[in-house]
């Protein structure tokens, strides 16, 4: 089964996992490293992966969220999170993925326009975050956002659950990128 | 002054030919110009290194001073000496840390000293970011043996150290061992971080693709720092190929001509950590890759 589904697996006790997909891997390493440092009540595991689909070799746990980091700066980046979006079940995208991108502060050297990706994260629906993960300040306010994201979409924060957080965020964005 | 130090000052100095006598002593700069003034360089050699060797006394000259001037003649005489080159090996992936000149020497000499009880260890700056480095060596019983002194010459920006021949093999693993630890030595935060990837939260899916890179880059590139180079440039000119049969393009017979400039402080660093990086694919490009190999970093490309 290459296709990643949200409910295909038992979850772990009290265990939160986010898979992390993207094409540079230090920047992800250094976003799971920050996340790990938070203070959180559930037991955190960060999965990071280039692309999808993921190496059916590997035991994993069942994952709560998938974020997609791009690469503002590289068309590549870009390319690699499209093709892998076709191995996410469509289930994910009711508030268990959500789209990162970074390197929007250095405009110059951005080849994937603001447009692009705010038009994919519409399609499929999902939250769109804007962080320069290079920036330690603001890569451990995202990495806080993430966890408290995750742990919602764990199901750890009672009364709350991951769509009921997609329509929150969905909410506050009352123009589609078209409108714009 | 010491009698020892007198001694060695004097033997020094005698060593020093007439021609290179003022050339050295005012590179030394102990002696200040206007003491050298009142010294008669015409006199017989002999006479002239018992008055220089006094002006030293008066002046108190440490064994610091005397083994700095030791070194300012050995510069002056290095082709002299028999040199052996030594390259640090660094991890493959390893950043390259930012030299710290001071920080290097207090740090060499503190470790040197921690090792062996009895060693005299001096520093003195060269061009191009290089470093002499002194080292007499004694026993646990004995003082160092000023006239036996191992060099060793440190460029601060490559692996490579050049040492002089030291007559005490045994000593030699152990002079290299002390570059191996200062410069794998990493700065605390960066330590940390190091045991953060560790940290068995963190899964990575595609490890194995990841050795793979790995290993393709370093067979590719090799474990070593790349030669430093700063431009790229190629040229492309092909004539137009389409699978439809005419097109606008289809017609023009001249060539379509393209120019591609890579520029970096450090080009072929750069390239290799692209693939790592998850910039590209590994592979690279043998365009890119067959600079170091051809020599070349202006390349004409054409249709066959």
């Amino acid at each position: 089964m290459s296709v990643l589904r949200p409910l295909d697996k038992q979850p772990g006790l009290n265990t939160a996992t986010i898979l992390l997909v993207g094409t540079e891997d230090a920047l992800l390493q250094q976003l799971a490293d920050s996340m790990l440092k938070e203070d959180c009540a559930s037991e955190l595991r960060v999965h990071l992966a280039r692309s999808l689909p993921l190496p059916s070799s590997v035991d994993r746990p069942r994952i709560d969220l998938i974020v997609f980091v791009v690469n503002l700066h590289s068309k590549y980046s870009l390319r690699n999170v499209e093709e892998s979006l076709h191995y996410v079940d469509a289930t994910f995208f009711l508030g268990k993925a959500a789209f990162l991108a970074t390197g929007a502060g250095r405009e110059s050297h951005c080849s994937v326009h603001r447009n692009t990706i705010m038009k994919l994260a519409h399609t499929y629906r999902s939250p769109l975050f804007f962080c320069d993960l290079e920036i330690e300040g603001f890569r451990a306010t995202m990495a806080q956002r993430l966890v408290r994201m995750l742990q919602i979409c764990a199901g750890h924060v009672p009364g709350v659950s991951a769509l009921n957080l997609l329509s929150l965020l969905r909410s506050s964005e009352t123009l589609a990128p078209e409108d714009l | 002054m010491d009698e020892t130090v007198a001694e060695f000052i004097k033997r020094t100095i005698l060593k020093i030919p007439m021609t290179e006598m003022m050339t050295i002593l005012k590179a030394w700069d102990f002696l200040p110009e206007n003491q050298l003034q009142t010294v008669n360089f015409r006199q017989r050699k002999e006479s002239l290194v018992q008055d220089l060797v006094l002006l030293c006394e008066s002046k108190r000259a440490s064994l610091r001073d005397a083994a700095l001037l030791d070194i300012i003649y050995t510069q002056f005489h290095q082709h002299q000496k028999v040199w052996d080159v030594f390259q640090m090996s660094k991890e493959p992936g390893e950043d390259v840390d930012l030299f710290d000149m001071e920080r290097f020497k207090s740090s060499f000499e503190k470790i040197l000293r921690r090792a062996l009880k009895n060693v005299t260890v001096s520093f003195r700056d060269a061009e191009e970011n290089a470093v002499w480095i002194r080292i007499a060596w004694g026993t646990q019983y004995r003082k160092p043996n000023q006239y036996k002194p191992v060099y060793v010459v440190y460029y601060s920006q490559t692996p490579y150290a050049f040492t002089s021949f030291c007559h005490l093999k045994s000593n030699t693993p152990l002079l290299s061992q002390k570059f191996e630890t200062h410069n794998s030595t990493m700065p605390l935060q960066e330590t940390l971080e190091l045991d953060m990837h560790m940290d068995s939260r963190i899964i990575h899916e595609n490890r194995i693709e990841k050795e793979r890179v790995q290993r393709v880059t370093q067979e590719t590139f090799g474990d070593y720092p790349q030669p430093r180079l700063e431009f790229a440039q190629y040229k492309l000119e092909t004539k137009f190929k389409s699978d439809f049969h005419g097109g606008i393009l289809a017609e023009r017979k001249e060539p379509l001509r393209c120019l591609i400039k890579f520029s970096s402080p450090h080009l072929l660093e750069a390239l290799k950590s692209l693939a790592p990086a998850g910039i590209a694919d590994a592979p690279l490009s043998p365009l890119l890759t067959c600079i170091p190999n051809k020599g070349m970093n202006y390349f004409k490309i054409r249709d066959k």
